[in-house]
This record gives structure tokens, sequence and C-alpha cells, in this order.
């Protein structure tokens, strides 16, 4: 076993790059005589140094890859130390950690060796193994292998609550560039055989509750953002277009992180675009759960997110004709605009004015961030100026954080010479 | 001032409510039997916990509020905040008092604070399913100690039956001194009479450790570091998400 604790340290090491860590949207019960059950809200177990939560136990099956794309760590030529675990170490280190409480289910992807296919095929031989051997209902999360077969992506949807594939490059000609073993189609074709597995799936279960169920949890994908010059507006393009044609349950944004050094089609950054990847986030949650249309947060006018302020508050600037928002009167979705305003927020606001009008205390008492708020709504008393008065052009100043612009009036960092004409 | 005292549990408090409405009396301060010793005043009326008066104030909420509503009176009742039972008193006033619901009702300070209250609550329990970590031992039953901020281990016991309905384990309350054992059939309430567990850490001691549960939790803990991204390490980040206070028992924080 001391041999598994040499692995796991190397094949762990290699998947952290992988961003999906969610373990929600599934429901598996217990029959009472198995290991585990999956909870639709999911449950994290951890959080790593770097804040991002543990859920699934996330490992790669081995490290050998046949593949040599440019933004891995795990590529063909670089050199590092490759290994494989076995069907059982995988099985038995996903039941002990699951009977410890440390791990929501098993996340596994892996470097491919021979062919997709048979790469593919190791991945189902755990999760088979894992549920009819061993009773265990707990989550199961593959990666299916770029190229891999129709047939097998079918069998691999019976055994695990998700499946994913990564698209890592939000343009296609960008993508041939950094890993010209990979074209969008290898990528798309999976990704409809998922799609259409769970609409028919769906059909099935609605006309017989037994029906097997296939990637209960449904699909998702990452891309990779600053390892190409793929603008915000081709990037959030393509994740709504995933949410409404493929039925995509997330799509994972991940900085890029310098990993290979020495190779000259990437660009030398010091540190991951952190800000980047949240806005991003913060977008997508837009689209998701705030009736955003993705137009309306990117376009060709405005194709890049703005990294100072977030795109909530950037929205409502570059719309001023919209505010104020009454939140005595004012539809759920308009409300749900107003930054400084949550969902959580928009239904008390809601439910709560059926009973009288709601005032500004009651506002900040129900989680609203008036700081915010106040320049985008009139509510029974408030007096403050709103962004009519105030003029959206001087707006984004209000929101800057005034740490750095105290720091600015300081210590110039460069002298400025104006010169009459 | 109006103190009563009772036994600080739940139908206790359902029955002061009961004996309120009868006497018509609404007491300024209540408080469980330990506490009086720190008031200047002496308590005026003792409450005597009864099933039948407890059980009809239950039902009669029941009419007045959804039960999801009913469930989070006692969810807040758990949280044992200081004062609980009197903002818990004077929702179920106005519940009684109001001809139409008032549970959606959030411009009212009350009914929000009580919404807010059940959130952290509900969020405790949350966190003994995220942080709970057992070990195993030689016979085979999975410990765990955990030390929740407030009362919520009779909360989740339900969600370990279902998970784990095919091993034997425990969950203690370091704070409150109790735990729950599940014998593969039923879940039971106890209390350790002599414990093997370290204070400090909640681990269990080495004689009575399975053969391979240190392994395990090398193993996890290694896995734990190599995950971390270096380029991305942010430690506020890590507190906010991971507070401080749930580390003395979870493996990978242990040095």
């Amino acid at each position: 076993m001391s041999n598994v604790l040499k692995k796991l340290e190397i094949l762990a090491g290699a998947a952290k790059y992988d961003v999906s860590c969610a373990s929600s949207g599934s429901n598996r019960s217990n029959s009472g005589k198995g290991l585990g059950n999956a909870s639709p809200w999911g449950i994290c177990h951890s959080f790593t140094e770097d804040g991002r939560c543990v859920s699934l136990l996330k490992i790669m099956f081995t490290n050998y890859c046949m593949y040599d794309c440019a933004y891995c760590l795990n590529r063909r030529s670089n050199d590092v130390p490759r290994t494989a675990f076995t069907v059982k170490e995988i099985v038995d280190l996903t039941i002990e950690f699951y009977r410890r409480n440390y791990i929501e289910g098993l996340f596994l992807s892996s470097g491919v060796v021979k062919s997709p296919d048979h790469t593919m095929s190791l991945l189902i031989r755990v999760a088979k193994e894992l549920r009819t051997n061993h009773r265990y209902n707990g989550y199961i999360h593959l990666k299916s292998i770029p190229g891999a077969s129709t047939e097998l992506i079918r069998e691999a949807g019976l055994y695990a609550d998700r499946l994913s594939v990564n698209i890592e490059i939000p343009s296609e000609p960008n993508l041939k560039m950094l890993a010209p073993e990979k074209d969008y189609r290898s990528i798309l074709t999976p990704m409809n055989s998922i799609h259409q597995g769970i609409l028919v799936s769906k059909e099935d279960t609605r006309k017989f509750r037994s029906a097997p169920k296939f990637v209960p949890a449904g699909q998702s994908t990452q891309l990779i953002v600053g390892a190409t010059p793929d603008t915000d507006n081709q990037i959030l393009t393509l994740a709504s277009g995933l949410y409404n044609h493929q039925d995509l349950k997330r799509v994972y944004y991940s900085g890029y992180i310098p990993i290979n050094t020495n190779d000259s089609r990437l660009p030398v950054l010091s540190t991951p675009p952190l800000v980047r990847e949240n806005r991003l986030y913060q977008s997508d949650w837009l689209m998701r759960f705030y009736f955003f249309r993705v137009d309306e947060i990117v376009n060709d006018r405005h194709p890049n997110l703005d990294l100072d302020i977030d795109p909530k508050l950037s929205y409502a600037i570059r719309n001023p004709w919209m505010f104020p928002v009454d939140v005595n009167k004012a539809p759920y979705e308009l409300i749900l605009r107003v930054p400084g305003i949550g969902v959580r927020s928009a239904k008390l606001i809601l439910t709560s004015r059926r009973y009288g009008r709601i005032s500004s205390y009651q506002l900040q008492k129900m989680g609203v961030v008036m700081k915010r708020a106040k320049y985008f709504i009139t509510c029974n008393e408030l007096g403050s100026s709103t962004i009519n008065e105030i003029k959206p052009e001087n707006m984004k100043q209000l929101f800057m954080p005034k740490k750095e612009i105290k720091k600015k009036d300081k210590h110039p960092g460069q002298l400025s010479f104006v010169f009459p004409d | 001032m109006a103190i009563w005292i009772y036994d600080k549990t739940f139908e206790g408090f359902l029955t002061l409510v009961f004996d309120c409405y009868q006497k018509k009396i609404f007491p300024d301060r209540i408080l469980g039997y330990g506490n009086v010793q720190f008031s200047l005043f002496q308590p005026e009326y003792e409450v005597l916990t009864d099933e039948v008066r407890a059980k009809r104030v239950w039902d009669g909420l029941h009419k007045k509020v959804s039960s999801t509503n009913c469930q989070m009176i006692y969810y807040v009742f758990l949280s044992e905040i200081e004062d609980i039972e009197l903002l818990l008193l004077r929702y179920i006033r106005k519940a009684f008092g109001s001809e139409e619901s008032v549970e959606l009702n959030f411009g009212d300070c009350d009914v929000l604070e009580l919404l807010k209250i059940d959130r952290k609550v509900v969020r405790e329990a949350e966190r003994i399913r995220m942080f709970v970590r057992f070990q195993k031992t030689k016979d085979g039953i999975y410990y765990a100690s955990f030390d929740p901020k407030y009362n919520v281990l009779p909360l989740v016991t339900k969600h370990f039956e279902n998970r784990f309905p095919d091993q034997r384990w425990i969950i203690y309350d370091t704070r409150r001194n109790y735990g729950f054992y599940y014998d593969l059939k039923n879940t039971s309430e106890f209390k350790f009479a002599e414990s093997f567990i370290d204070a400090s850490t909640g681990k269990i001691d080495q004689s009575i450790m399975g053969t391979d549960e240190q392994l395990f939790q090398d193993m996890w803990k290694s896995y734990f570091k190599s995950i971390c991204i270096k380029e991305r390490i942010n430690p506020k980040l890590h507190m906010q998400m991971l507070p401080k206070r749930f580390w003395k028992y979870l493996i990978e924080k242990q040095t």
C-alpha cells in the first residue's frame, strides 16, 4: 500500500488542474445494504489552501499520455514521473476514503494510452466495479476521453453520475495550434452522444420509473482562460451555446497557469488571470440564475469583461435607462438586475412586500448591499441620488477600491506631461 | 421583572408557551435551571415539562404556520443562543395572534431574525456532514469527534444512517459531551464513561486503532497536499471556506 501512497501523490498532482469539483445534481439513494448515496445539493468535504472545494477524490488513472497538448502538465514531451493505478487500487481507495467521510465520491480522468477507446474502457471498469461488486451509490464523475466511441460513452453513462469532455481552448484554430492531435469534432461528438443519452433516458424514466439512470447529474466542461487571445465574448458565447443547446450543467473556467514555460506557443504570464476567471464565473451566474442573455454581458462593442467591477454593476452602468428600479413594484427579473441584490434577497423582497411597503432599513436587514444598490433603486423613503443624477460616466469611480486610488496619489507610478497643442 | 425557569428541553419550552397563555403572563426573562445563579433576581415561576401541554402547543402551531416553519422553530431552539426563547415566544405570539400567516413577512424583524438563525443552524448541521472524519477502530467501528457551535447533532443522524447503513459508527459532540451510536439497526444517544479519545485532536488511542487506519490518514493528508495549486494559494479564502474552529479534528489540517 505504501506504493499506492506514492502513486496517489503523482496522480492527484496530475489531476489537480481540472477545476470541476461539484458533486451535486444527482440523487442516488441507498437500498439499505449498499454503501453511500448521492444527495442533490452535493457536499464539500474540505478546502485546499488555494480555497477550492474538495468534494471528490480527483485522480488520474494514469499520467502516461500519447498526446502533446501545449498547456498540459502530462503531455508526452514533459519529463515528469509517470505511473498508473490498477482498477483495484482506485476502487479500494475510493471506498476507504468514502467510509471515513473524506469524500463525496470519485472523479476519474486519465492520460490517453494506446487509444481513446482503450483508455475509456479502463475508466468504465473502475466505475462498474464500484457500482456492481461493491454496491457503491456515491458520486462518480468520469472524464470522457476525446475521440472515444459512442458505445463506450453510452456504457460509461450508465455507471457515472456525471460525464465531462473538456473543450479547454475556446476557439478551434487556437485548439489546433496548442493541441494538434485534438479537434472540435473529437470533443463535440462525445458531448452530443451524452446529450442524446440524457434526453433518451429522461424520456424512458417518464415511461418506466425504474429505467436505468444515465448521467443523472448531467455533463460539464472546462475552458482554459488566458492561454490564447480569445475574448470574453468568445468564451461566454460558447458557454451560453453549451447551456442552451447541449443542456450542459456547468461550464468551468480555469485561469491559465503557465506549467510549460518553455513552449513558445503560450503567453508568458507572471500570475494566473484569477480576476478574469472570477469575472467569468460571475457572468456565468448571471446567465444561469439572473436571466441575463450573453449579449447583455459581452458583445462586439464590449468584448471583454471589466476587471475593476463585477459584470452586473458594469451592465447597470452601461444601461442607466433601466434604473432606478422601484423595489416595491418591480417584477422579480428586474429586481434581480439591481447591483447589490442577489437571488436570496430578491425573493425575500417579493414575498414580504405583500405585507406592506419595504423600507431601506428592511432591505439592509434582508442582506441587500445598500452601498451598491442605493444608486439603482427607489423604495419608501430612500432619498439618495441615483445613477441618473450622478451620471453613468462617474459611477465607476464610486466603486473602485479606495486603497489603490490613495496609493496612486502618494506614489504616482509615472509622471505625465500634458503639452498643449 | 417576570423571570421563568425551565429545563432547557424543547418539550419544556413548548410547555412554557402553554403556561404563558394559561396564566396570561409573558415573562421578561427565561432561564434554564443552571443559569439561575447568575441572575440578580429570583425566578418567580418554574415550568414543569409536560408532554400533553407541549403537544397541544405543537399541534396548535401546525395549524397556524407551515410545517417548514414549525421545523424552523425547532431548529432555532437548537441554536442555544442566549435569550433565544424570548425571540421564539415573540414569534409564536405573532403567529397565534394573526389572522393570516405571518411566516413570509420578512419585513418584520422577528420573522427575518428567525429565518437568519435557522440558516445558521442549518449551515452548522451541514458542516457536520462536510467535516466529520471517521477513524476506524480495531473492532470495525467508525468513530468521529465533532464540536458544533449549535446543538445540531440530532439533525444529522438520518444522513449518516442513509449513507453508511453497513458500517457501525459513532459521532460524538465533545462540547456537549454526548453522541450517537449506530449499530447497523438503530441509532441511540449515549455518553462516554471513560474516553479513548485525545481531547485536543479527537484522535482515537493507538491501542484501539484499526490496522490500516494510520495509512489512510496519511494518504488523505498526502492527497490534500498534492491537489493544492501553489500558484493560486490564497490563505484568506482558505480560512473563509474552512474556518479555523474546525481544524482541530480535521486530519488534513493536523501536523
